[in-house]
């Protein structure tokens, strides 16, 4: 297999959910090599690490994303794409510790205090680590001071609030709202069904996305 | 007294209840409580609901356990405590339904997934069995499951209530409306999939509830019309889509519009009408003239 064929071969892995060699999903790929086994090959043949990541994984889990929001597939689907795509991530770790690939940024995400929802936030979290960002995943019911915590560490990072709740959405206009009275200039940006375009500019966030595709390109435009 | 189905069979269209959240909202309830306590801290409050429905014409009646399996009630430290507050939601419905009108245990999705590896399919049925057997023995006569998503959770869900109770069982899903103008639900299910193993796992009455107003309802019925021709079909429709405003979500549609759709609905093929999300008794009443005049 030359190197195109290998990365094309590890992209569909990804896109079509083919975690490893003995998942049994997608049935259509069994006893085939999955994103595990063709990440560690890519790596040990001496194909660039950004070359893994930009022709492959950021390829694959940009149709996903597209597919995700045209409805034409659903969450499961989503969810095990994104489980391949973290099972040849995992080979790529080492290369981002050392530096020799570059993430676009850090990003920040949790859903805010009081709301257990995370399904959308996971998502959210996953398309955009699969688009080359560091995710940094507070996970649920995060409250003002976590939040704020985690930028000190990550000065530079942008955060992404997610809620689900009519009710979350006071929290959310809490949090966003002690986070730049601290930090004034952090970009922030929010999400979940019940929120709006309106409500993001209501409660002075940098931008709003009602999918994760939409997020990505948000983000990538915030660093651009 | 005669099952809901033998009554649909008998050419019957019946009226079930309306939404309970917003209504237990309504009366205190505050966010982050279990509403499931309710039942033995406030038992009269939860009455009052229950009896607000059987006054505005319903023939049958949900219980406050829609959160009511271990794995939700262990959000709020509860997890011990599933047969005693189920047991005593299906009575507090009995008491407001009386011994002859149907009173359906309702049973919601655990928020634990499957193709996650989150749970076992094992650990689902156990669940909801457990919550099946304090709602059977607290009285009730049928059992809803309802907002599924999932279909493998809701055949555990139907077969854990089929197989360890009497009672007759309900499923209905929550469906979107993609772009082309089909249904599914977030995990992908359409009606027709949703026919198929429900009625394998041992559903006699089959549905949708809440995600879409009377509109959308309407088309739902239809899609799972076209798959069977005579399961009884139960649709619970929210007051119209949502509305954002000032941090609050609104149901806005009235009474009197969700009365408008009825027609259109039976016709569609729908023999249970009630509602989700946003209805009030008063919606409830209407539908229910407009169905006393049909039967
Ligand atoms: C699954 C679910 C649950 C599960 C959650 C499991 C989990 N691990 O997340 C469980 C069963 C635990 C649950 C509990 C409750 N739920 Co609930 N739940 C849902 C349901 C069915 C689906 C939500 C979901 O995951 N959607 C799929 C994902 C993919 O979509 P999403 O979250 O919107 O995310 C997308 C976008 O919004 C965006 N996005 C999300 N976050 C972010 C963040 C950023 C930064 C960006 C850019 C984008 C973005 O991208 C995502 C992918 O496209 C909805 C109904 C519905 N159909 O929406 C109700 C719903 C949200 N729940 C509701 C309610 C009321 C509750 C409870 C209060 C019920 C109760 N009485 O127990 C509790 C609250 C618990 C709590 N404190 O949070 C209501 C909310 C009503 C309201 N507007 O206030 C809903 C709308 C159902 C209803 N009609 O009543 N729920
Ligand atoms: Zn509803």
């Amino acid at each position: 297999m030359n190197t195109e064929e290998l990365l094309t071969k590890l992209a569909e892995c990804v896109e079509f959910g083919k975690v490893n060699k003995a998942a049994p999903f997608p049935p259509a790929m069994k006893g085939q090599d999955g994103a595990d086994e063709l990440a560690k090959l890519a790596v040990e043949m001496g194909i660039k690490p950004t070359d893994i990541l930009n022709e492959a994984l950021i390829l694959a889990m940009d149709k996903v994303g597209d597919k995700f929001t045209q409805k034409k597939i659903f969450v499961p689907q989503m969810l095990i794409a994104a489980k391949a795509m973290n099972a040849a991530m995992a080979h790529l770790v080492p290369f981002f510790k050392s530096g020799e690939v570059k993430r676009k940024g850090t990003f920040i995400i949790g859903t805010v205090a009081g709301d257990l929802h995370d399904i959308g936030k996971n998502l959210v979290a996953m398309i955009v680590e699969g688009a080359g960002w560091e995710v940094i995943d507070l996970g649920v019911d995060v409250s003002a001071a976590k939040f704020k915590k985690c930028i000190q560490d990550n000065p530079t990072a942008i955060v992404g609030l997610s809620a689900l709740l009519t009710t979350t959405m006071q929290s959310m206009q809490k949090i966003a709202a002690e986070i730049k009275a601290e930090f004034p200039d952090i970009k922030l940006i929010v999400g979940g069904a019940p929120v709006t375009d309106d409500f993001s500019k209501e409660i002075g966030a940098t931008g709003y996305s009602s999918d994760p595709q939409g997020a990505v390109t948000l983000l990538n435009s915030l660093v651009a | 007294m005669n099952t809901i189905a033998e009554k649909i069979k008998a050419g019957a269209i019946l009226i079930s209840d309306g939404a309970w959240g917003t209504f237990l909202q309504q009366m205190g309830l505050q966010p982050g409580e279990c509403p499931e306590s309710w039942n033995l801290k406030y038992p009269d409050k939860v009455l009052k609901i229950a009896q607000s429905y059987i006054d505005a014409g319903s023939d049958m009646i949900e219980t406050n356990s829609f959160g009511g399996t271990s794995f939700k009630l262990s959000n709020f430290g509860l997890q011990d405590q599933v047969f005693e507050l189920n047991k005593a939601a299906a009575e507090i419905s009995r008491k407001a339904a009386g011994p002859n009108k149907h009173v359906l245990g309702s049973i919601g999705p655990t928020g634990k997934m499957l193709v996650m590896g989150d749970v076992s399919y094992e650990q689902l049925y156990e669940a909801f069995k457990e919550q099946a057997l304090g709602l059977a023995a607290g009285g009730v006569d049928a059992i809803v499951i309802e907002t599924m998503t999932d279909l493998e959770e809701a055949k555990a869900a139907v077969s854990a209530s089929k197989e360890n109770t009497n009672c007759e069982v309900i499923c209905t899903m929550t469906f979107d409306k993609g772009p082309d103008g089909d249904f599914h639900t977030m995990m992908g299910v359409s009606p027709a999939e949703m026919v198929e193993q429900m009625v394998d796992a041992g559903a006699a009455i089959l549905g949708a509830n809440c995600g879409n107003g009377m509109e959308n309802m309407i088309g739902i019925a239809a899609e799972i019309r076209k798959t069977n021709a005579t399961i009884p079909l139960l649709i619970h429709a929210n007051a119209g889509a949502p509305v954002y405003k000032n941090g609050e979500t609104l149901f806005l549609e009235t009474p009197e519009q969700m009365a408008g759709f009825v027609n259109e609905l039976t016709s569609a093929g729908a023999n249970i009408i009630g509602g989700c999300c946003g209805t009030t008794p008063d919606h409830i009443k209407q539908m229910a003239e407009v169905v006393k005049k049909m039967n």
